[in-house]
């Protein structure tokens, strides 16, 4: 349509670059991606093999489906904080339950609190308007404070890990981890949900404007109280298969994930405020943090200093990657 | 009017401008001179580029080439301060004030002087403005008049009004006129954009006209100047055509006496009282008033948005309670709000607003059927001539262009019944046309519209009937025949029939105007 001749060269090296990327928002993600593989590979030659492969991936996994459930609270202007809570619960209840119980029944009872608090989270939200950080971190410490109290009733039972999870965390065929065969169909699900989906679409329309959804006759709490139930649901799945991978159930399972979860979704080009986002960027985000933290483990810093590094590079890189990305 | 050219150097000179988003070429040798003391006219369709310019000279954004003069320097307008020391100020197409701040601390924002913007806001015609109002409260209209407000109050030396009286009732939009003459004649510029031909012939001197981001003209305003800019503006010729209503008496036979909608009685709080009409199938009814009237509230009531405290709504002849939106839509009702920041996601791409009712009922929650999609939209965004370069957002696109996005939603869904509220708003003369057509197509397949608007002129131009409002009661009904200007003018004061009003200075211009002489 442009008349191209007309046009003049003005437009210089930098802009044009930066266009480039504005619309395709993943290529400084990957590359990003490939020169903290780069500096592993220079800092240990050799590190970089199928193993290291596979075990990133493993950790990645539970950190990326947490940060799905990230992505699609923050797409609506949310937030989840009590995946990690939830997934802590339904570990510690599975690995409790499995002593004496049939594993359906197990499973049944692990997945109880996530429903619970996914519903509670979606209907205070929803319906009651409560700003989703108090609400979600309210529920997180109520689910706290229940699990210690379930603890001490099972204290005598003992726990042992199912050897389903142990095989889904841990265990790699083919050079491949198993817990591939959750994580794949789940984030095909969830791109699907998103872009293709009418509900999908619900979740970018209501964080982008509420009012506008609502004329178009959206229901507000319909929407919100489905996405935390789901998002819950995720995060106890999410729990039995860290179960699998960590093999120590404690009532600080999970929670270590719960920041870099939110974190991934950040560095993945969701927006906090709703509205622009998506899933796949968020992987990667996911992949990044899990190698960063190699890195910094590597470099054999005190934990102090890992955690201040960790920080600033995410910052760091946050604010980066939204200025390449944000053409004005 | 000066046509006679005075050897005056221009306070304002800008040529070869040019902005490019990616591929979308926004501004391709733009130029704009404007003379000292001047209200000059900034014309061009919807997306032909006067907003990217207004926002390039008062340095909202960064031209990619061009050179700007001011009083014969060529300076470099780096940030909308730049700008301000320079002697230009601009009112933005959207509502500037932050909306979660209240008046008062908007204006401490921008180190606005408060005792003259006071009288400015007096003196556009609002007494009783509470400074201390959170600026999401304040309706629209009154919103652009405090922008105007604010910007008149530092007193600049161009004044750059970006479809300054689109939202603005007959009323309002005269008091800016008159302000806006005023500051011409006290030797200051002004830039005016506005696609209402009778606002330009009015205020204007002279018009620089726009197309496809190009300047491919500039004109002295006279009578029968339109027709010239309008074939500039377009590239063709357009028929400015009353489209045909149908005979009352037609209407009455074609839907065997149950109106499809029927209000009674209707009450809200304070703002509405007693209002009783009907709407029939096939029938475009127009809302006419002046500003804050009620009719706001009236199509958020019969929207279900918000819910009244007295009176019945039957649809159908059935009763009907709307304690959602959603219970409207299902009734059939769908509303096209004043307010386009009210109906759009922003972020999402033009596809996705149009299509956004579909998916909204909880069973329409699965996957999507995106050929079916993609074929509904598209014929939508035809109908409407939607400019599609920059669809990947909604908020990339000019402002017109949003506003046709708004209504081709519920073309695209259908609805039997639309309640417009004031659609037109921002929208060029060749597409306005379109519009006219597509309601009474409407009508004529049996649906019916209920249409609110500022503009006098579309009230003839696609009415079948009028219904006027002040105070929050309907005051009169006009079959369209009798509803001219004076006469509703009249009414929407609150006088009775046959009354003598004072209607200003655009009824004033009418007989000489350009505008009516080629309807
Ligand atoms: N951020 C952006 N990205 C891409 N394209 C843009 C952006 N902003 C504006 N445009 C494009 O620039 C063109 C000119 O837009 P502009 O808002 O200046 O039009 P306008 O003349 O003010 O129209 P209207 O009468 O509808 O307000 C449009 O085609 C629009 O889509
Ligand atoms: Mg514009």
């Amino acid at each position: 349509m442009t008349d191209t001749a007309t046009m003049p060269q003005l437009v210089s090296f930098g802009r044009r670059l930066r266009r480039f990327m504005a619309d395709r928002p993943l290529i400084p993600l990957i590359i990003l991606l490939i020169i903290l593989v780069a500096i592993l590979q220079v800092l240990r030659p050799g590190i970089v093999n199928e193993r290291w492969l596979a075990n990133t991936a493993k950790f990645a996994i539970p950190l990326a489906i947490l940060a799905g459930c990230q992505t699609m609270t923050m797409l609506t202007g949310g937030i989840d904080l009590s995946v990690g809570t939830v997934a802590t619960m339904s570990a510690f209840i599975m690995a409790t339950q499995i002593v004496n119980q049939d594993p359906t029944v197990a499973f049944l009872l692990a997945m109880m609190p996530a429903v619970l608090i996914g519903l509670v989270n979606g209907i205070g939200v929803g319906v009651f308007r409560v700003h989703p950080l108090i609400m979600t971190l309210g529920t997180s410490l109520i689910g706290t404070g229940f699990l210690q109290v379930y603890q001490r009733t099972v204290i005598a039972s003992g726990a042992r890990i199912p050897d389903f999870l142990n095989w889904l965390g841990t265990g790699v065929t083919y050079g491949f981890p198993n817990a591939l065969l959750l994580f794949v169909p789940v984030a095909v699900l969830i791109v699907f949900m998103l872009n293709r989906t009418g509900f999908g679409r619900l979740l970018y329309a209501v964080g982008d404007n509420e009012r506008a959804a609502r004329l178009s006759g959206v229901r507000y709490w319909q929407v919100i109280t489905a996405l935390y139930v789901l998002s819950s649901l995720l995060a106890g799945i999410t729990g039995l298969l860290y179960i699998g991978l960590i093999k120590a159930p404690s009532l600080s399972l999970a929670e270590p994930l719960v920041l870099p979860s939110v974190a991934a979704a950040v560095i993945g080009g969701t927006s906090i405020f709703g509205g622009r986002g998506g899933y796949t960027g968020t992987i990667i985000g996911a992949l990044i943090l899990t190698v960063l933290t190699t890195l910094l483990t590597i470099l054999q810093m005190p934990e102090g200093g890992r955690r201040i590094l960790f920080g600033l590079i995410v910052l760091f890189v946050t604010a980066a990657y939204l200025r390449i990305v944000e053409d004005r | 009017m000066t046509t006679n050219p005075l050897p005056q150097s221009p306070l304002l000179d800008a040529t070869g401008v040019t902005k490019n988003y990616g591929a979308v070429a926004a501004l391709r040798t733009a130029s704009l001179s404007v003379l000292p003391g001047e209200v000059h006219a900034l014309m061009g369709a919807n997306g032909a580029g006067k907003s990217t310019l207004v926002k390039i000279l008062t340095g909202a954004i960064k031209a990619d080439a061009g050179r700007i003069l001011i009083r014969g320097q060529q300076l470099d307008i780096r940030s909308p301060a730049d700008a301000r020391r320079a002697g230009l100020l601009p009112v933005y197409q959207e509502p500037a004030l932050i909306p979660d701040l209240d008046v008062l601390s908007n204006l401490r924002l921008t180190g606005t002087p408060v005792e003259p913007f006071r009288a400015w806001v007096r003196e556009l015609g609002i007494p009783d403005l509470d400074i201390r109002e959170t600026a999401r409260h304040i309706p629209l209209a009154i919103l652009r008049v405090l922008d105007l407000a604010r910007a008149l109050a530092v007193e600049p030396d161009v004044l750059l009004l970006d479809e300054m009286t689109a939202a603005l009732p007959a009323n309002l939009a005269e008091k800016v006129l008159e302000v806006v003459r005023r500051q011409g004649d006290a030797g200051r510029s002004v830039i005016f954009i506005s696609h209402r031909f009778v606002e330009i012939s009015a205020l204007c001197d002279r018009a620089t006209v726009l197309r496809d981001g190009a300047t491919v003209g500039v004109v002295d305003i006279e009578p029968g100047v339109e027709e010239r800019i309008v074939e500039m503006m377009l590239g063709t010729r357009i028929e400015k055509t009353r489209v045909t209503a149908r005979a009352a008496n037609d209407l009455a036979v074609a839907d065997g006496g149950r109106p499809r909608l029927s209000v009674r009685n209707l009450q809200l709080g304070t703002k509405l009282n007693d209002v009783s009409f009907d709407l029939a199938n096939g029938e475009v009814a127009g809302v006419f008033a002046l500003e804050g009237q009620g009719q706001d509230e009236l199509f958020a009531a019969l929207a279900g948005s918000i819910r009244p405290t007295g009176g019945t709504i039957d649809v159908d002849g059935a009763p009907v309670k709307f304690s959602h939106p959603s219970d409207a839509i299902q009734a059939g009702i769908a509303y096209v709000p004043g307010d386009r920041a009210e109906a759009l996601a922003m972020q999402r791409s033009v596809r996705e607003n149009i299509a956004l009712p579909f998916s909204a009922a909880l069973r329409k929650w699965g996957p999507i059927r995106m050929r079916r999609e993609q074929m509904v939209v598209s014929s939508a965004i035809a109908r409407l001539q939607i400019d599609t370069r920059a669809q990947g957002e909604v908020q990339r696109l000019s402002g017109g262009n949003q506003q046709k996005v708004t209504i081709a939603r519920w073309i695209a869904a259908g609805a039997r019944t639309i309640l417009c509220f004031d659609p037109t708003r921002g929208i060029d003369v060749g597409t306005k046309q379109e519009i006219y057509k597509l309601l009474r197509e409407l009508a004529s397949q049996n649906k019916s519209v209920l249409f609110y608007t500022s503009e006098m002129e579309e009230v003839q131009r696609v009415c079948d009937r009028v219904i006027v409002i002040f105070g929050g009661r309907v005051v009169d009904t006009f079959p369209v025949e009798e509803a001219d200007e004076a006469a509703l003018m009249r009414a929407a004061y609150g006088l009775p029939r046959g009354a003598k009003a004072d209607v200003g200075i655009l009824a004033e211009v009418k007989p000489g105007s350009s505008a009516e002489a080629a309807s």
